[in-house]
């Protein structure tokens, strides 16, 4: 059973009256708990479609089916509030808020959710025990290293164990060791968690973790 | 964690910025305070005058004075209930720098028209009964440490020589608005003087004052009187102490009138530079507001975070700009000649216009960083650098 269901998407951007293409008629599906990687060239469309997927962006053409959800036909705060629980966004620059300590960027998401303040804190620890960075966290984003300011990032993805994790370049700002460790946490995610990822990646290592894998060129999957 | 918390690190994020934001409101604030009291002590000196009352005076000027005979032929206007008249008596007391109304008044007939002058009858009768006895308003016992029985020297300039009033009463205003820093001496004291010493000048009063039955009579009233005196040596002009008053301060009105609106342009200020610090915020953090946006935060949770801010910062500015108003404004007062202003205290409606102002502006601040940061797109807010 497909988790998401991409259906003839076509997306362009305009420049004054200037249509300008970025993807064409992209159709494609991903299974439940899956690992799905999606390559190609700098400037093909990658960000622009999980954009889409995730719900931050709308297509031009086509619909986008995330558990039963035509997100597509979603009303903007419709939108936002099936966001907050159904997408995990991983960014390729983290992308924490500065002035939140590591406890506190990951519980954002949860202040849009019922749960109280000690569920809250349960859930939070828990994830940042599942992200290796349970003794940091009362540090700020400023005093860690990008390999645990991602896992941070990831811990805010997670944390309301949403539908689908969707992580764009989530290693291209980091060193080897570092990418090695975000990968292992990534896969870890996906084999014992069972969560379903679509990650964006130019790097080869990286995309080996995937299971599937999508060529993205000039707006149109090969 | 909570929104207001975020809201909180938010603000402290540049502490220099926040800082001199909050500094500039409040010095602001304090101004817009200290102004408005000075406009709002003038006000009350016009809004104490009665609307029952007509002053009838020389249709030149109110420094030539009226022959007494008017008296009664000004009485028997219709629609006049009381009449006294008053003069200038002015004179230094211990020296040039004490500012308060010296008149010289008719005894009997003063007090019936000014009830807002509040004496015991007793005191009132003491007062008639002595010929060079004086009744000073409240505050002046309070400001040179005066009783009853004492002796107040003047040395007189429109009334040349030295003078001496006992002081038989002390009257209370009867409200924050009436002046309570009043000497009134007898005016046929001084005349019966005049007479002796100057001949030629006595007889004559600076003004009447009429208090009338029904002040929509007002216009009818005082055009009578007026034509009356038609064709006389001295014609006469008439109109409400309301509109005598303001005529009479007219020079120095414009310096209120701009200071009013100065008061208003101090709003216009604080509103430039909270906007520009709110503004320069929410451009920094465009990036930011998109990523909590991609987290699921609706619109109304931008609005509180980027609006509460903004109130924040004016809450705190406008707090401690009324806590510094309260200093300056006595500081003020006591910087100026004594009773300048007999009434000057921090009104109400001062506090009231000023934390509203600063509301407003916390308001106004932030709306166009909301629109901005809402119109904005997601995807392209996370595509800013930095
Ligand atoms: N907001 C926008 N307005 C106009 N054009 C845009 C916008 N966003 C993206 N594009 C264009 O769409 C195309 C695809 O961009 P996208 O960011 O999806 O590429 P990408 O595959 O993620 O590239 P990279 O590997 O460099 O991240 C590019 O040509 C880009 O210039
Ligand atoms: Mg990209």
């Amino acid at each position: 059973m497909s988790i998401v269901s991409v259906q003839n998407i076509s997306k362009s951007y305009w420049r004054d009256s200037l249509e300008i293409p970025v993807l064409s008629n992209i159709s494609f599906e991903v299974p439940e708990g899956e690992f799905v990687g999606l390559m190609g060239p700098s400037g093909s469309g990658k960000t622009t479609l999980l954009n889409l997927i995730a719900g931050i962006d709308r297509p031009t053409k086509g619909s986008i089916i995330v558990a039963n959800t035509d997100v597509t036909k979603l009303g903007e705060s419709q939108l936002a509030k099936w966001r907050s629980s159904n997408v995990g966004f991983v960014f390729q620059f983290y992308n924490l808020l500065p002035v939140l300590t590591a406890f506190e960027n990951v519980e954002l998401p949860l202040l849009l959710t019922k749960l109280s303040k000690k569920e809250r804190k349960e859930h939070v620890e828990f994830v940042l025990k599942v992200v290796g960075l349970a003794d940091r966290i009362h540090h700020y984003p400023k005093q860690l290293s990008g390999g645990q300011e991602q896992r941070v990032a990831i811990a805010r993805a997670i944390v309301t164990d949403p539908t689908i994790l969707i992580a764009d370049e989530p290693t291209g700002d980091l060193d080897k060791t570092s990418a090695l460790e975000i990968l292992n946490l990534l896969q870890t995610l996906n084999s014992e968690f069972k969560k379903t990822i679509i990650m964006v990646t130019h790097d080869p290592r990286a995309a080996e973790r995937a299971h599937i894998i999508k060529q993205l060129d000039k707006g149109e999957l090969t | 964690m909570h929104i207001l918390k975020l809201i909180i690190k938010n603000m402290l994020r540049h502490k220099l910025r926040t800082f001199l934001t909050v500094l500039g409101i409040s010095i602001a604030i304090s101004a817009f305070g200290l102004i408005r009291t000075v406009v709002t002590a003038w006000n009350a000196g016009v809004e104490a005058t009665a609307a029952d009352r007509l002053i009838t005076r020389h249709s030149v000027s109110f420094i030539f004075p009226l022959p007494l005979s008017y008296r009664d032929k000004i009485a028997k206007v219709e629609g006049i209930e009381s009449i006294t008249y008053a003069n200038w008596f002015s004179g230094v007391y211990i020296d040039k720098k004490q500012f308060f109304a010296r008149l010289a008044v008719d005894a009997e007939t003063f007090f019936d028209v000014y009830s807002e002058l509040l004496i015991t009858p007793e005191q009132l009768a003491a007062f008639k009964k002595e010929r060079n006895s004086c009744i000073i308003g409240d505050q002046l016992v309070e400001r040179y440490n005066l009783k009853i029985g004492d002796v107040m020297p003047i040395e007189g300039d429109i009334y040349p020589g030295r003078w001496e009033f006992v002081v038989r009463g002390i009257y209370k205003p009867r409200d924050k608005a009436t002046d309570p820093s009043n000497m009134l001496v007898h005016w046929n004291y001084i005349d019966e003087r005049m007479k002796k010493e100057m001949p030629g000048r006595e007889g004559y009063v600076g003004w009447y004052i009429s208090k009338i039955k029904n002040p929509n009579d007002a216009a009818v009233i005082s055009e009578k009187i007026d034509q009356f005196f038609q064709n006389s040596s001295a014609e006469t002009k008439t109109e409400t102490e309301r509109a005598f008053s303001q005529g009479f301060m007219a020079s120095v009105s414009a310096i209120f009138t701009s200071m009013n609106i100065m008061s208003f342009v101090i709003i216009g200020i604080i509103l430039l530079v909270l906007g520009n610090t709110m503004i320069m915020s929410a451009r920094e953090r465009i990036r930011e507001y998109s990523v909590l946006r991609t987290l699921g935060f609706s619109n109304f949770h931008l609005v509180s975070l980027i609006g509460g801010e903004s109130l924040l910062i004016a809450a705190l500015g406008g707090a401690t700009g009324i806590a510094f108003a309260f200093p300056m404004v006595s500081g003020f007062e006591a910087a100026l000649p004594k009773g300048w202003f007999p009434i000057f205290y921090i009104e109400p409606i001062t506090l009231i216009l000023a934390s509203s102002a600063a509301v407003l502006v916390g308001v106004l601040a932030a709306m166009f960083p909301i629109q901005r940061t809402l119109t904005t797109k997601i995807v392209d807010g996370l595509r800013q650098i930095g």
